[in-house]
């Protein structure tokens, strides 16, 4: 073996120790959404309210947020006052998914803690969260007034998430739709 | 300590023998697995439903197939899979439901495309090289084994004269 | 106040640690006795205090002091006794303080059976195991304080042991394991004493293979015991997922076999020694990554203990000193190994290193899918996809099938040179009756012709057969079978002991993958199913209190056509403190087969939803695996290791330093 040879798995171990290195640093736990720039799927599901059927073109014409949650979900109910401010202020229009909940304890969340929701779309069996690429509460779409998908928030909404990613996005989206 | 060895034996077969014990004994034991009781008319759609059902991860767990996850939106995916093998829906078709939402992270079997070739092809590269690596230390063995054989040589001839003195002492 | 000794005892064995790690290596290097016979004891040193160490945290758990940390995190008063005291390894700081502990074992159990080897060379050994202890108690010391306390407000009880943990399996698994998986440090510090020294003869080698062989035979054990947990934890017939977790130590025992495998070349031939130096720095190396993976987060795994980048980042510190620094020193050194004789391309050199190169490769393969995803999700800028067990067993399968062609013929060679002809006339019959009977065999049994359950057989028998016609080669000219049997040598033994586990394991988890089958049904009570030649009748569940549970049992009636075989009992439990549901399920486990029920929920029409699984011969990989460990054992018992203390023993009993009245001069120890 030539001597240089033998300086190969030294050199091999330390590329492996850089990329080790960097990869601690990388979140290999949220899943990102595929769905990014696709339209939303279609669907036909009563309301939680007055369980009303409705459709995608039932959903608002302007860019909205669409917020999956349930009576079960705990972190949900730790976002449910940031999303009560931006309803409070108009900012933007909510509409939430209810994930595999059921009806009575969904409308007694929404009766004890506020519904920010313009509306809620039951999803009982979880259907439409699986046409989402939903793998569980609480998870925020931002979807623009053509009804298609333009960015996703993992996990529970505090107000650093709001301020640093949520309305920077929401602002982006607005511009496109006003060129 | 002299003692030792013998000592050493009695610790290795006993401690084989538990371990032995242990692994055939059958102790009820919690499992984690959840139980959907689809009805499939066929085997075959059973046993395409159990493939896939392990080749697909769960979107929400910590590295397991769908079949080894119970509850949540693994049980949703594992009914849609059913519902659609019972629809008559190909493997392929099947797939690319599972993309279209959850992306490539959801397959166990990752793609081949331009991103995985190195994962593809890889371990064979690995052989090649290993193969390249042998031949080149088998190459350097022989003018080594051929010394040997000159040298052995040249000692038999050594130890013949050797053995003829000692004979004729 | 106990806790306290506990932590000044980590401080005492960082502090020995410190000193076994310089003063003898030091001492090696330049010829001070003193330094060189600080060696023993200091290492005797460092088990004390770790012993000590383990002790009182075991304490802690023992008596309820949830002021600890540790214990308040992973323990509860209601536990049961002998789980307070195996929950010590149950979270990240205890585990690692255990791992810690095991490698002081292997330090004492060096200075204890090393009197055959020169005192500078031990020195070097035991000077190396220090610094690498040392590295892992200041990392506890820093980071991961077992005896960190929750004061002045100590929680009243505990949180408890994690309920998968509550089990037989937790018990074994991962002292077996940290075991195996740390006794390869052994062999890596005779390696680098090795390159220090400058002294790679076969010597060296020779030394070095109880040790690599002990280690190795261990590690089988403790990976065979976690597949064999999983399965019967998770319930749905899995034994060996291809987690982030479980494949480091599989990689560290697929390059622990071509070590002990490469090591006999060089004890034996002298060659490849510093392929074999390099082997022992890899695999010690795999085994530091194992433990990297598993408490830094890199990877998800279930497996995985809380992660912590702080963490990860001081351990891949370490790893890239320790491994970086043995890789360089191995550059410098490794032109002073030179081969002393050469070989034939046709001789069990050749098949040895060809099935060397192969097991490396299997492991730089198993390691590419394990680190993929990340170097994807960095590369790409956040996508992530996974590499699960269809890569794995792609891969994996064909590269050992070719492992097995190769090791009987490597078996049967001769070193140096073989001739092909010589190989072929041996081999010939083997190999025909195998594929013959790989074709028949599975089509005998499931009247149904399968190509991998045929290739898999013929692997197996081609193993099994290629033994017996090489014991019948060496018996050949033996008076009868039993003197032939007993003359062979007792390492012989042991090799072909190991190699016939490895087939028993190869065609055990072959066949079960082929051949298991399942049925998911929903059942009334008095309704069956019938599965392969299996009925299985469901007689209804009773209701039963357990003693922190409610559940509901249920009788299963089984028969083989139709013959009674027994019952089984899966229950449904509802746990009362956390409420939730658990399945029990029941298992018959056979030599041939296992089978086993699993519930899943009552339906409001009182039928139930379950799974039944028949395993064909799933036993045997666990089976193989204590066959193969139980080679290895053998083989290490082989007198020839201990041959220099019987010659020392001859020298001090010639000595002339007998008193008149002929007592012995020194008793000999060891």
């Amino acid at each position: 073996m030539s001597r240089l040879k033998l300086f190969i798995p030294v050199f091999v171990f330390m590329v492996m120790a850089v990329m080790l290195w960097r990869g601690l640093y990388l979140d290999p736990r949220t899943l990102p959404s595929v769905l990014i720039d696709k339209p939303l799927p279609e669907f036909e599901l009563p309301r939680v309210e007055d369980e009303a059927l409705i459709s995608k073109a039932d959903l608002p014409d302007e860019p909205f947020l669409l917020n999956v949650w349930g009576s079960y979900c705990l972190p949900c109910l730790q976002e449910n006052p940031i999303l009560m401010a931006a309803k409070e202020a108009g900012v933007v229009p909510i509409v939430g998914v209810n994930y595999k909940d059921k009806l009575n304890l969904a409308r007694l969340w929404m009766d004890d803690n506020g519904s920010p929701f313009d509306f809620s779309i039951m999803d009982a069996d979880g259907r439409l969260g699986i046409n989402l690429g939903v793998y569980g509460a609480p998870e925020t779409f931002i979807v623009d007034g053509n009804g298609v998908i333009r960015y996703k928030h993992i996990g529970v909404i505090d107000y650093k998430t709001w301020d640093e990613e949520i309305m920077p996005a929401l602002a982006a989206v607005k511009a496109e739709a006003t060129l | 300590m002299r003692r030792l060895p013998v000592l050493l034996r009695l610790l290795c077969w006993s401690l084989l023998l538990a371990v032995g014990a242990a692994v055939t004994t059958v102790l009820p034991q919690p499992a984690v697995a959840a139980v959907d009781a689809f009805a499939f008319e066929t085997d075959e759609q059973q046993r395409r439903f159990r493939q896939m059902s392990d080749d697909f991860r769960c979107p929400m767990c910590q590295n397991t197939s769908l079949t080894g996850s119970s509850g949540g939106v693994a049980e949703d995916l594992r009914r849609e899979i059913y519902l659609m093998i019972m629809d008559g829906k190909t493997d392929y078709e099947i797939e690319q439901f599972m993309l279209e939402r959850y992306g490539d992270f959801i397959f166990y079997r990752p793609r081949l495309t331009l991103e995985t070739v190195l994962l593809w092809f890889g371990p064979l590269l690995f052989l090649v090289l290993g193969g390249w690596i042998i031949f080149g230390i088998i190459r350097r063995a022989q003018p080594l084994a051929q010394e040997q054989v000159a040298l052995n040589d040249e000692e038999q001839q050594r130890l013949k004269a050797l053995l003829d003195n000692v004979k004729r002492d | 106040m106990v806790p306290e000794l506990g932590q000044f005892a980590l401080i005492l064995s960082f502090c020995l640690c410190v000193l076994l790690g310089t003063l003898p290596l030091v001492g090696a290097g330049t010829g001070n006795q003193l330094w060189i016979s600080l060696a023993r004891p200091l290492t005797a040193g460092v088990f004390v205090f770790l012993s000590l160490c383990l002790l009182i945290l075991g304490y802690s758990f023992v008596t309820d002091d949830f002021s600890v940390q540790f214990v308040a995190q992973h323990s509860n008063s209601l536990l049961p006794i002998q789980y307070k005291i195996t929950a010590v390894w149950g979270g990240h700081e205890g585990s690692f303080l255990f791992w810690t502990w095991m490698l002081a074992l292997w330090m004492l159990a060096v200075s204890l059976f090393s009197k055959a080897m020169p005192d500078d060379f031990v020195a070097r050994v035991l000077g190396i195991m220090g610094l690498i202890g040392a590295g892992y108690t200041l990392f506890m010391i820093a980071t991961s304080n077992p005896f960190d306390r929750v004061l002045p407000l100590s929680p009243a009880d505990g949180a408890d042991l994690n309920s998968a943990l509550q089990d037989i399996g937790f018990i074994i698994h991962p002292p077996s394991l940290y075991m195996g998986y740390v006794g390869f440090s052994v062999v890596f510090a005779f390696a680098i004493a090795a390159l220090l020294s400058g002294r790679l003869d076969s010597a060296w080698a020779r030394w070095s293979r109880p040790w690599a062989n002990a280690a190795w035979a261990i590690l089988t054990i403790g990976i065979a015991l976690g597949s064999w947990w999983a399965y019967y934890e998770l319930g749905w017939g899995g034994w060996w997922a291809w987690d982030p977790v479980e494949n480091p130590p599989m990689i560290n025992w697929l390059l622990g076999t071509a070590l002990i495998h490469s090591l006999a070349v060089t004890e034996k031939r002298g060659v490849f020694k510093s392929w074999t130096v390099l082997l022992a720095i890899m695999a010690f190396a795999s085994s530091l990554l194992g433990t990297f993976i598993t408490r830094s987060g890199l990877l998800t795994s279930v497996h995985a203990f809380a992660s912590d980048p702080t963490r990860g980042v001081y351990i891949l510190g370490f790893l890239g000193l320790v491994i970086g620094g043995s890789l360089l020193l191995f550059a410098l050194r490794a032109p002073l190994m030179k081969s002393e004789f050469g070989f034939a391309s046709v001789s069990r050199e050749v098949f040895l290193l060809a099935n060397n190169i192969i097991l490396v490769v299997a492991s730089a393969a198993i390691l590419l899918g394990t680190l993929y995803p990340m170097v994807y999700q960095a590369v790409s800028g956040g996508e992530l996809i996974s590499v699960g067990p269809p890569y794995f067993n792609t891969i994996f399968v064909p590269l050992m099938s070719l492992l097995v062609i190769f090791l009987v013929m490597g078996a049967i060679s001769r070193w140096k040179k073989t001739s092909a002809a010589y190989l072929k006339q041996q081999l010939r019959y083997v190999a025909i009756a195998s594929v013959v009977l790989g074709l028949i065999l599975p089509l005998a049994l499931t009247l149904e012709f399968h190509v991998g359950a045929s290739i898999a057989t013929a692997l197996g028998l081609w193993i099994v057969l290629g033994i017996v016609q090489d014991i019948r080669l060496k018996i050949a000219n033996k008076p009868s079978l039993l003197a032939g049997l007993r003359s062979l040598a007792v390492a012989y033994v042991g090799m072909q002991i190991a190699h016939f586990g490895f087939a028993v394991i190869l065609l055990g988890a072959a066949l079960t993958s082929i051949y298991s089958i399942e049925k998911s049904v929903l059942l009334n009570p008095g309704e069956g199913v019938d599965l392969g030649n299996y009925h299985f009748q469901f007689d209804g569940t009773e209701h039963l209190s357990g003693p922190n549970y409610e559940a509901e049992r249920a009788t299963f009636q089984v028969l083989r056509d139709g013959e009674f075989v027994r019952e089984l009992h899966p229950e449904k439990r509802v746990y009362v403190a956390s409420m939730s549901p658990s399945t029990e399920m029941a298992i018959d486990a056979g030599f041939t087969r296992d089978l086993f029920i699993t519930l899943g929920e009552e339906r409001e029409s009182g039928a139930w939803s379950m799974s039944i699984y028949i395993k064909p011969l799933v036993r045997w990989v666990w089976l193989g695996s204590i066959i193969m460990a139980l080679g290895a054992i053998v083989a290490v018992l082989d007198k020839r290791y201990r041959r220099l203390r019987v010659k020392t023993l001859a020298q001090e009993a010639s000595a002339p330093q007998t008193s008149p009245d002929g007592s012995g001069g020194q008793t000999v120890t060891g």
